[in-house]
């Protein structure tokens, strides 16, 4: 009977397209919706990300993330040092900035100070160059989003001189980096220079990296830097859930994404739900008919069933493949640099469609269970 | 359950005191009035009458498709509304055979697997359904047109495919309502000869309602229906009809 059902649905090419459509579109909405929420929030995190060898970060007590910071006093980098487990402690600047091209053009920037001697702070991979420019002078290293927005399509960033802050630098290199939630082209340099380029107060520090001595956990360690300095520490996986936090505490992102995943959801309701109730209107007849015949209420549902499987496996599928490709065609954009589709999110999209269809399903089922056979003689 | 019970001398439908009512919002309306009568096998039986004498819903009820209001069925020996739903739901499949007036074949599916639909629903392979199937079509002479679907068929085609749909699984009651109601004279009286010589067998009752007069003359016996209330019961139309 399963193969009948099957048969009945592919019969009616307009509807089933338009069923698998429905789902589809949905599928697509949804996991390509929450794909990008979820990758963008994540670059919440990128500052903590594209310092992957640092496993404490220490920092004032108000300090929230890596972009929202206060400066500390530079002796805060000596009292780290002194907690026993730090294994070594490094100074960390982040700040802002404005950058004036050779043409002209003025960005924003920020501007990373990373550890003069270890160079500790900057990204684990380089697009272009080597880390070791930076022992020339006036040298920064840009992030390779910072490539996109400032120059030209093949225009060779190297040896491009900036004037930072009333100051020249000239990129040397280019960082393979995770982008910043906002994409602002990020320029590194050494620490001692970029106090140089970022006019400040008295305190100018904004991180201590730290990393733990093996014998103690990060976790441990974080919580006795705090007691014996009274200063904030988190581990690196701590400190990049507080940017994520900090976005979704603090911007609409979540409530707009969320508005379309739903919208994603009603519109899928809406299709398939309109579609297989016209289906089963159309067919109506043919169930009575079958359970005039004999057949049970019970294999008219697996009948139904089938009919929504089939939909749904389709559709998801060519929703779930949808997404990828974008995704795929996409990754060389900068604003989706980096982007993948976490594994949870083709399971929630499944389920929301599971959820479509078995709502969709049973309303349609509904109207065939109540169809008297004795219908079928009218 | 399938009757194995009964005597060869029963008869083949034994229905008493068969009432049924409808409501019409505040109002019931009483459709069958006492209804007694027995339907015996081998005999082509006609249900004759006007429009909203009951004759559906007498049929509906004798094939087990209609909670009767009041008074009892028995089909080859089983009192049907004795069934639970779910036997009495595998009784029709495996006892009784439909012929609608709309034919209702599935539009998606070959004449041939529209002829299996009841073989499938019983568990049979689909393909030993099929070939079962094509072997029916054959015998009501339109095995050519067994892969063929509904809509490249002509009336009269569809109506002998759905006569296939309700003798494939060699039903021992075969229900018609209307069956000619959609064809012309000719197509009308070929398919009810054909129903005849194809369905009307030693140990099968056959039920048939019409208001085809051009069909009476085929009919063994002819139930009318009056109001709900059988009028007349004759191997031949009244005079007054």
């Amino acid at each position: 009977m399963i193969w009948i059902a099957i048969r009945m649905l592919t019969g009616d090419a307009q509807k089933f397209y338009g069923l698998v459509f429905g789902i589809a579109f949905s599928t697509l909405l949804i996991t390509q919706q929450l794909t990008i929420f979820v990758n963008l929030i994540e670059r919440g995190a990128s500052g903590t990300y594209n310092v992957s060898s640092a496993d404490i970060w220490v920092m004032d007590p108000v300090s929230r993330t890596t972009e929202v910071n206060f400066p500390m006093p530079s002796t805060a980098l000596d009292r780290v040092r002194s907690v026993p487990g730090v294994d070594w402690a490094v100074p960390h600047l982040r700040a802002s900035a404005s950058v004036r091209t050779s043409e002209g053009d003025l960005e924003g920037v920020s501007v990373i100070g990373v550890d003069d001697a270890t160079l500790i702070g900057l990204p684990r991979r380089m697009a272009v160059g080597d880390t070791d420019v930076l022992s020339q002078p006036d040298s920064v290293i840009i992030d390779d989003v910072g490539v996109t927005n400032m120059f030209e399509d093949g225009q060779d960033p190297i040896g491009e001189r900036l004037e930072l802050n009333d100051q020249r630098a000239v990129i040397r290199a280019v960082a393979d980096a995770v982008p910043s939630f906002t994409s602002q082209v990020t320029l590194y340099t050494k620490y001692s220079q970029a106090l140089r380029y970022v006019p400040g107060t008295r305190n100018r520090l904004s991180f201590v990296l730290v990393g733990a001595s093996s014998e103690v956990s990060p976790e441990a360690l974080t919580r006795r830097i705090e007691e014996q300095t009274g200063l904030r520490a988190r581990t690196r996986e701590q400190f990049g859930q507080d940017g994520i936090d900090f976005i979704i505490q603090n911007t609409g992102i979540p409530l707009n994404f969320g508005i379309t995943v739903a919208l994603g959801f009603i519109v899928g309701v809406a299709i398939v739900g309109l579609t297989f109730s016209l289906f089963i209107r159309d067919n109506i007849k043919q169930f009575g008919a079958l359970k005039a015949i004999g057949v049970t209420n019970r294999t008219i549902r697996i009948m139904v069933a089938a009919q929504a499987g089939l939909v749904g496996l389709i559709g998801y599928g060519l929703g779930v493949v949808g997404t990828a490709l974008f995704i795929w065609g996409f990754s060389a954009v900068p604003t989706f640099k980096g982007f993948y589709i976490p594994w949870q999110i083709p399971l929630v999209s499944l389920a929301a469609v599971t959820l479509i269809l078995a709502l969709t399903g049973w309303l349609a089922l509904r109207r065939v269970l109540k169809t008297e056979p004795a219908a079928v003689f009218r | 359950m399938s009757g194995d019970e009964s005597s060869s001398a029963a008869p083949a439908i034994c229905a008493r005191g068969i009432t049924r009512d409808f409501q019409a919002g505040q109002q019931t309306i009483r459709v069958l009035h006492g209804i007694d009568t027995d339907i015996r096998a081998g005999e082509l039986t006609y249900v004759v009458g006007e429009s909203g004498s009951g004759k559906t819903t007498l049929i509906s009820i004798v094939c087990g498709i209609l909670w009767p209001t009041e008074g009892e069925v028995k089909v080859f020996g089983t009192d049907i509304y004795d069934l639970s739903d779910t036997e009495l739901v595998k009784f029709r499949l495996n006892n009784i055979g439909f012929i609608f007036q709309q034919y209702n074949l599935i539009p998606s599916i070959d004449a041939a697997n529209n002829a299996a639909v009841p073989l499938i629903a019983q568990g049979l392979d689909r393909l030993e359904a099929r070939d079962r199937a094509v072997a029916m079509l054959e015998r009501l002479n339109i095995r050519d047109q067994a892969d063929k679907l509904p809509s490249q068929l002509s009336g009269g085609q569809q109506q002998r495919v759905a006569i296939a749909r309700a003798l494939v699984h060699e039903p021992r009651l075969v229900v018609c309502d209307e069956p000619t109601a959609a064809l012309d004279a000719s197509s009308g009286r070929r398919v009810m000869d054909l129903l005849r010589e194809v369905a009307v067998a030693q140990d099968r009752a056959c039920i048939i309602v019409t208001h085809d007069n051009r069909v009476f003359d085929l009919a063994d016996r002819i139930l009318v229906l009056e109001d709900g209330r059988i009028t007349h019961d004759g191997d031949t139309m009244p005079e007054d009809h």
